[in-house]
Order: C-alpha cells, then structure tokens, then sequence
C-alpha cells in the first residue's frame, strides 16, 4: 500500500474543515458548498475501500503503522477489517447527509459548524480504523468536543442541559475505560496493540474487571438501559444534523467497542456476563418502547426508540453467534440509515412548522404527499417490515438470541410488536387526522432536501431486497470473532450444527 | 597589587545562568531609574537574558558543583526550564496586562527576575541550606509581586495573608529540616538517605516527625489541601499576571523541591509519604474540582483549577517511581502551557478600571472575538484532560505512572474528580459560545500576547499531539538520578 487510505480518510475532512477558516465569515454561501465538496469527497475516498477490501480474510487490511509515543509504547497503528468497513461508510455517507441538511438550518456561527462537523468526521473515522487501544481513546475522547459543540451551540432550547449531560456522561464512563486501558496495558504486556492483546490468557477476576470497565464506556455510548438517560435529551435538543450523527454514528460506537475490544481480548468474562447483558437488552427494547407510547414530542419518541432498537444490536451480539452477530451489526448499519432518515425528515418539518410537539401536527399527508412518501418508507423500515432493510436485521438477531436463549428472543420480539404500535400511531397523528391550520400551506420539499432523502430510500430497499451486499463482508471476521471468543477448536460444542438453522 | 589568581573561576560555572539572570535583575533596577523613557526595554530585555538562561542550562554538562550543594543534573534541566519558561511567557504577557491596569513596570520585571533565580536554586538545590535560600528568594520577591498593584485593597489583603501563611509553611519547613539535621548530622540530602539507611533510622519517631512536618511545609508551598487555604484568595487578590506566573513558576519549583526531598532525601520511607500523599492528592483534588463549581468569578475558579491540578501532579510523587517523576515533570511542562494560555485570556478580558474577571464576562466571546474563544477552549479541554490536547497526555501518564505503582484506587478516584471537574470547565466553554455578547468589552492582542499565547496554544495541542519528545525528555533527564 503505498497511499495510506485509511490515514487520508480520518485527516483529510480534519484538513478540510481547517481550510473553512481560510474563508471570510460572511461567506456562509462559499463555506456550505467547501463543506459538501469535503465530505463529497471523503464519501468518494471510502470507494477505494470497497473495491480492494479482501473479503476472504479476517486480518487487517489497508494496515499503517508507525511508532508514535515510543516511551509508552504507543503507535498510530490502523486497520480495518470486515466489521469496521462498514462504519466508515456509513460515516462517509451520513457526513454527506448531515452537512446538506444543515443548508439552511444552520445560519448563525455558520463556520464553526462546518468546521466542528468535519472534524468530528474524521475523529470517527479515526474510531473505527485505529488498532491501537490508546489511539482509539484518543479519537474516542476527540469525538465529544465537536459533539459537545455542535449540540450546545445550534440546538433546541434546553440545549445546554442536554449537552452537559451527555458529556458528563460519556467522559465518566470513558474515563473509567481508561484506568481498565492501563490495567490491560500493565497485564497483556505492555502493548496498546488489540491484536497482541487479543488471545492472551487472562485470569477471570481480570477480566471481569476489565469488562465492567469497559462496559462503562461502551454501555453509556450504545445507550444501554440504564445509562440511556443522555440520549433523549441530547438527540432531542441537537439540530438535525446533530441528532442525525447521533443517531447514525455516534451510538453504533458503543456496539463496536464491545466488537472489537470486550468480545475478543476478554472472551471469558463475555460468556460469563452473557445472561446480565441479554437481559439489560431486552430490558431496553421492551422498556424504550413502551416510553415511546407515552412521548409527546417527535424527535424524544425517535431518541427513545433508538434505544429500543440498540437494545436489538446488543442482544444481537451477546448472542454470541454468527447469526445473532451478523444482525447485530447490520442492524447497527441499518438503524444509522433508518433513524438517520427519520432525524432528517424531522429536522426538515421542523424547519417548516418549528415545533416538535406531535399534538401540534395532522394531516400533512394531504398538505405534504411527498414527504408523507418518504416519510413512509422510513416508519416501514423502522418497524422492520419485510422488504426494507429493518427486517433482515431483527430477523437475524432473533434467530441469534433463539439459539442462545429463547427467553430472550421471546421477550425481545413483543419489541418488534409495540415497534409497530408507535411508529404506526406517530404516523398516523403527524400525516392523517384533521389537517391542522398551522400545516396549511407548507412547503413542499426542494430539490436538495429530496436529495438527501433519496439515498436513504435506496439503502433501506438494497439492504432489505440483497442483504448479503453488506453480510458478504461480515461472514469471515465475525467468524474469527466468534473464533477469538470461544477459543478456535471449542466452537464445536458451542455453535449448534448448521443443519438445525435451515429447516 | 592585589592577587586574584586564589579564586578558581570555573568553580562559579555551574551557576553562571544564575549569575547572568542577577546581573540583568539589577540592570532593570537600573534602567527603571535612569532610562524612564525606554520602558519598553524592560521585557525585552527580560525575556533575551531568561533565553540565554535557558540555552545555557539546556547546553550545560550534569554537573555537582559546591561540594553537593548545587545539582545541575537533567531533573533540575527540566523544572529550571519550566520555570524560566513561565517568567518568559509572563513576561511576553506583561506588557499589555500591565498597561491596561497601569501597574508600574520598573520594579515588576526585576522583581520577576529575582524569584526565577530562587526558582533555579530550588531546582538544583543538593542541601538543605540551598533548598531554604532558594525558597525564600523565590517567596520574597513573590510576596512584593502579590502586594503590587496598590489601588486595590483585595491584593495587599493577598499579600499580607500570601507572606503570613509563607512564613509559617517556611517555618515548618525549617523545623523539619533541624530535626532531620539533627537525626542525621547533614544537610546534604543525598547524605540523608544514605546515613538513614546506614543508622536504619527509617522507623525512627522523630524521623517521621521530620517527615511530617517537611511534608506540610512542602505542602503548603505547592498547595495541596488541606495546606491549600490561602490560594483561591491570594490567587484572586494578586493581579491576574501574578496569579498566572504563580500558578505555573513557584508551583513547579516547589514540586522540585518536594520531589528532590522525597526521592533523594527520603526514599527509604516511601511507605509512609506514598500513603499520605495518595490520600493528600485526592482530598486536594475533591476540594479543588467540588468547589470550583460553584464559583462564578473565573479566576477564583482557575484558582481552585490550580489546586486540583496540584493534586493530579502530585500522582507521580506518589508513585514514588522514576516513572512517575518523570510524569509529575510531563505534566508540568503541559500545565505551563495550557493555564498560562487560560489566564492570558482571562487578561485579554481585562479592560482599564474594570477587571472582568467573571464568567459572566466571557459571555458571548465566541461572537466578540472568535480567535480568542477558539484559544481559551483548547486550553480548557486541554486542563479537562480531553484528548488530543496536552492536559490529556500529562494527565494518563500520570495515572499509569500511579496505577502501574501499585495506587489503582487512587487512580479510580482521580478520573472521577477529572469527570466532575470538566463541568466547571466545560461551563466557561458554555458562557463563550451558547450566551449572547453581555458586556462589550475591547478585546485586543498586543504583539506580546500574541507570541505569547501562540507558544500557549502550540504547546497545548502539540504536545498532545506529539508527545514523544518530551516524555524522552523527561525520563533521559530522569536516568542519571535514580
């Protein structure tokens, strides 16, 4: 490899958002298009990825490494595999959504948006390729200052609150993962690597702690019940876009901590904690759902359905088998493009009516059709029908969870269930109904805004209609994960024979 | 005919940045009188003879000159730097902040000068008489620096209440001292620890006493609770380029002191300083980060900021490893940098006759001067500890060092304080950016200032960047001590 693509991909959207400084202020016209060109071309430079990803093998591709903090034997090491390729596209994609959203609901402090929203890019892109645990940190930590920003400054009303809140909580927790980074760095010998520290015989009581640690962190990010108080309130005051990275990248981070630090470097303590963890993910499905019946404002019923819906990826992967974790993942992806869609169309009505209360809407089927079109689609694909991309993921999961314990898929499925009876019920208090006079006359959608709709209908269709697209990437590194868990040679006891999956 | 041959100049070597730092002292007394047209000569001439200070240490061989009294080994490389590095950066500070109080300048620099020489001292003191001379010539000058401007009442209240509680932490201090003399029969404090190991004095009651008391003079020096109580009003008395210079420059050479005394003097009772100060090091962390958040004038809370962080620089002490020296001086080089920057903002701020020295005057600085607020967040994320700024490096280095020592509570403890502590920051960063423009306020940067928090900025984020250098830096300086 002689360009360093994944070090291009994280530095450039923070160069690029750099050279906004070199505009003048007033040009807000000039700054908004520079933007979408840099993240137009960040989403152009995941390309190559796809095209030369080996799907064949689980060890990591495109790897850079160079020694960084020699004393502390730190290195800016990086890598994908089949499971991170995923995020960055996603990443790419949802940057690209995010900055056309924000058009014209950003207008005042207007650089410092952009400015704050492509270096959060990079700061996530960095996430999903570093292979070093500190460097991970690092981009991990990095993330909450533009994030912090982007909420607080742009946001709705109770912004402030709702931005400290989500710091305070995500820096807790990440700050404790750091004590179990440095325990795990005294006792895997003294290597940030999560390859080297990945297989390496740790004692029980290490590892349980190192789990719980790490559970910290990933468990505040996913959100996990209970730790998912941040959520609505950050989601519901972030702008679109900010509820829209929320949504589609910033929470998928916690799942793909669990993937790719707590699963394979402590596969003891995973199996272990496997009942605690499928029961705090059913708690959450079944209990963000029933508080979406009682939500009153439309962006803290979507908040409160993410964590429903999270509460699916985390059953999905302590499931701890290549079904469940397979769905786990996708379903991460397919819940950063459905509730990503749901924030965008959201965010534009918003725009239009600037109310969030459900109460205050009716009938824009009648007065908006398109929207109430594309509207549609994404309240279908949250609800996981069959056919949009929201399906094969639920289904994947529950099959995974059935195997492991059936109990859990039981309880998880009457998720799926009250899914259906909130999503139906929002749709049908914002679109049927009386027509409202306050949504008479709006606007109907422009041509950039059905722009930015318009991929996420493709994906939801693509996913759902040829899920494998995006499994084909999955199958050999979550099998080496599963491989790493239960220790190669074991999986033969654990993993029920295929015959029985395919009646 | 007099004979001068007897005196062996070579022997003054070792102490020539001294000397040559002196020298300049007593020229800016000089100019201040005869030239007082050309005061802009004065900071000039501060910062070139504190460059050439520091060229001359950087450059310098390790050497033991005065019998052991003076060390000008690689550990008193690294904090003689951070010291020097302090005054120029105040210095470059100086000249707008003074104008815009009117404080008079003749005296200040050479005031400056003279406690940068008492810092020097302090860093490379090898005895017990050096350790106290240095002290006091560090402290004296400090407490006129304190008591400067006169038209405030609040500061000569500082000074006043800044030399009692000096003086009584000295006297602690040289109480411990005489008894440690008196156990020991020396001052050399190399000596010490070998003639308490050789007389197994380790488990001796005065010996302890000796500690104790040595502990909370030394404590009070650097500010750590529950020796912390005349901070947060000195720091809020003294005019803010004093407050930002001690802060950063005493603190630092008191921690050399401290860690030359515990690792040099004292190793053998590790098991009764590491305790203490593990426990000292959280109390100081719980009084400085709880009370900040209540406070609403910003420089009473960077002073409480200041505590805390003597808390977190105090990890590596605990350790009582090489390592954690070598991350209590990291952490200092970084902590120059990001709190001096803070407080250059807060002095930009500052307009004639009127301090602003709330948060309430940061109020909107986002909109009045984008590049200002843009600064003051990185050092506010920096002094949170938030990657990928310096604070956050300093600060795992030290919890490593700490944790790796056998402190992993401590450690727990320490990142909670530093979760709870990003409130009172991130509060600041909220003022800036999420309120509208309150009170109007001019803010403009002089040519000074601007190095000044250039250097501020590039070491903040630099060094969290690109941290290598440095931790070589401080753990090469390290190896010739152990």
């Amino acid at each position: 490899m002689s360009i360093p693509l994944l070090s291009t991909l994280i530095f450039f959207p923070v160069l690029g958002g750099l050279s906004l400084l070199c505009v003048p202020r007033q040009q807000t016209a000039t700054i908004r298009l520079m933007a979408l060109i840099v993240s137009l071309v960040e989403l152009f430079l995941t390309l190559p990825l796809i095209l030369l990803f080996d799907k064949s093998t689980y060890v990591m591709q495109f790897v850079e490494h160079h020694p960084w903090i020699a004393p502390l034997h730190i290195n800016y090491s990086l890598g994908i595999d089949g499971i991170s390729i995923l995020f960055l596209l996603l990443t790419a994609l949802i940057i690209v959504l995010s900055v056309l959203v924000s058009w014209e609901a950003i207008s005042t402090k207007v650089p410092e948006f952009f400015i704050a929203l492509l270096l959060l890019e990079g700061a996530m892109m960095g996430v999903f390729c570093a292979t070093d645990f500190f460097l991970f940190y690092i981009f991990w930590e990095a993330m909450l200052i533009p994030m912090f920003l982007i909420i607080g400054i742009w946001g709705g009303p109770n912004r402030i609150y709702a931005t400290i809140k989500f710091f305070l909580y995500t820096l807790a927790g990440s700050l404790l993962m750091l004590v179990g980074i440095i325990l795990l760095y005294q006792n895997g010998g003294h290597t940030f690597d999560i390859l080297k520290l990945a297989g390496q015989p740790y004692s029980l009581k290490l590892q349980l702690i190192l789990f719980w640690a790490f559970f910290a962190a990933f468990a505040v990010k996913v959100p996990m019940w209970p730790v998912h108080t941040w959520l609505p309130d950050a989601h519901t005051e972030a702008p679109a876009a900010g509820s829209v990275i929320l949504a589609g990248v910033l929470i998928k981070m916690g799942a793909y901590g669990f993937l790719r630090f707590s699963l394979p470097i402590l596969p003891d303590a995973t199996q272990q904690m496997l009942v605690p963890m499928l029961v705090l993910s059913v708690i959450a499905i079944v209990y963000g759902a029933v508080i979406c019946l009682a939500q009153t404002d439309l962006k803290r019923l979507i908040a409160y359905s993410s964590v429903s819906h999270m509460g699916f990826v985390t059953l999905g992967l302590f499931a701890l088998n290549q079904r469940g974790l397979e769905g786990g993942i996708l379903q991460m992806i397919n819940h950063g493009i459905v509730t990503g869609a749901l924030f965008l169309a959201v965010g534009m009505i918003y725009e239009r009516t600037h109310t969030r209360e459900i109460e205050a809407y009716g009938g824009l089927a009648s007065t908006m059709p398109v929207f109430a079109g594309f509207f549609l689609l994404f309240t279908l694909a949250a609800v996981g029908l069959p056919g949009t991309n929201g399906f094969i993921g639920e289904f994947l999961i529950l099959l995974g969870s059935f195997e492991r314990q059936p109990w859990a898929a039981v309880a998880a499925s009457s998720g799926l269930i009250l899914g259906a009876w909130y999503m139906l019920w929002l749709y049908q208090r914002i679109f049927f109904n009386e027509v409202k006079e306050a949504m008479q006359g709006l606007a109907q959608l422009n041509l950039r805004e059905i722009l930015t709709l318009l991929p996420m209908v493709v994906l939801i269709f693509w996913i759902g209609l040829y899920p494998n697209a995006l499994l084909g990437f999955l199958h050999v590194s979550v099998g080496h994960l599963l491989d790493q868990v239960y220790g190669v040679g074991l999986a033969g006891p654990v993993l029920p024979p295929a015959s029985i999956l395919h009646p | 005919m007099i004979n001068t041959v007897a005196v062996n100049w070579t022997a003054v070597e070792p102490i020539l940045p001294e000397l040559l730092l002196i020298s300049i002292g007593v020229l800016l007394i000089g100019c201040d009188l005869f030239l007082p047209r050309q005061r802009q000569l004065l900071p000039m001439l501060t910062v070139v003879g504190c460059l050439a200070a520091l060229a001359m240490i950087l450059g310098g061989q390790p050497v033991t000159a005065f019998g052991g009294m003076f060390l000008a080994d690689g550990y008193a490389m690294v904090f003689k730097s951070i010291c020097l590095g302090a005054v120029i950066l105040t210095t470059l500070m100086s000249e707008h902040f003074c104008r815009v109080i009117g404080l008079r300048q003749g005296e200040y620099y050479s005031l400056l000068l003279f406690s940068l020489v008492g810092m020097l001292l302090m860093a490379s003191a090898g005895d017990l008489m050096v350790l106290y001379l240095g002290l006091e010539l560090m402290a004296l000058p400090v407490y006129g620096l304190v008591g400067m401007y006169k038209r405030e009442q609040r500061t000569s209240e500082a000074a006043i209440k800044y030399f009692l509680m000096g003086s009584f932490a000295s006297a602690l201090l040289l109480f411990g001292m005489s008894l440690l003399y008196g156990l020991t029969g020396t001052t050399e404090i190399a000596r010490v620890a070998e003639i308490i190991g050789s007389r197994q004095l380790a488990a001796n009651p005065a010996l302890l006493t000796a500690l104790g008391l040595l502990l909370a003079g030394l404590c009070f020096k650097v500010a750590v609770a529950p020796f912390h109580l005349w901070t947060p009003d000195v720091y809020e008395g003294a005019p803010t380029i004093v407050t930002a210079f001690m802060s950063v420059g005493p603190k630092a050479a008191g921690f050399a002191i401290f860690g030359r005394v515990l690792f040099l003097g004292l190793p053998q009772l590790h098991d009764h300083w590491g305790p203490v100060l593990a426990v000292l090091a959280l109390l100081t962390m719980a009084v400085g980060n709880i009370t900040a958040l209540r406070q609403q004038s910003l420089k009473r809370m960077l002073a409480y900021s200041s505590i805390a962080h003597a808390g977190y620089a105090l990890l590596g002490l605990v350790a009582g490893t090489a390592e954690g020296m070598a991350a209590t001086m990291t952490y200092l080089v970084i902590y120059l940098f990001m709190n001096l920057g803070a407080f250059a903002i807060l002095m930009l701020l500052a307009a004639p006759g009127q301090p602003h020295e709330s948060l309430d005057d940061c109020k909107g600085l986002a909109v009045r001067h984008p590049l200002a607020a843009a600064l003051m967040l990185v050092f506010l994320f920096s002094l949170t500890g938030i990657p990928p700024t310096g604070g956050f490096i300093g600060k795992f280095y030290l919890l490593k060092a700490a944790f790796t020592a056998g402190y992993p509570l401590t450690v727990v403890g320490a990142v909670l304080f530093s979760a709870i502590s990003a409130y009172f920051y991130l509060r600041v960063v909220r003022y800036m950016y999420m309120s509208e423009p309150g009170t109007a306020s001019h803010v403009s940067f002089s040519p000074g200032m601007s190095t000044a928090l250039g250097f501020c900025f590039l070491g903040s984020l630099g060094l969290g960047l690109f941290p290598g250098a440095l931790l070589e830096w401080a753990v090469a300086a390290l190896s010739g001590m152990q």
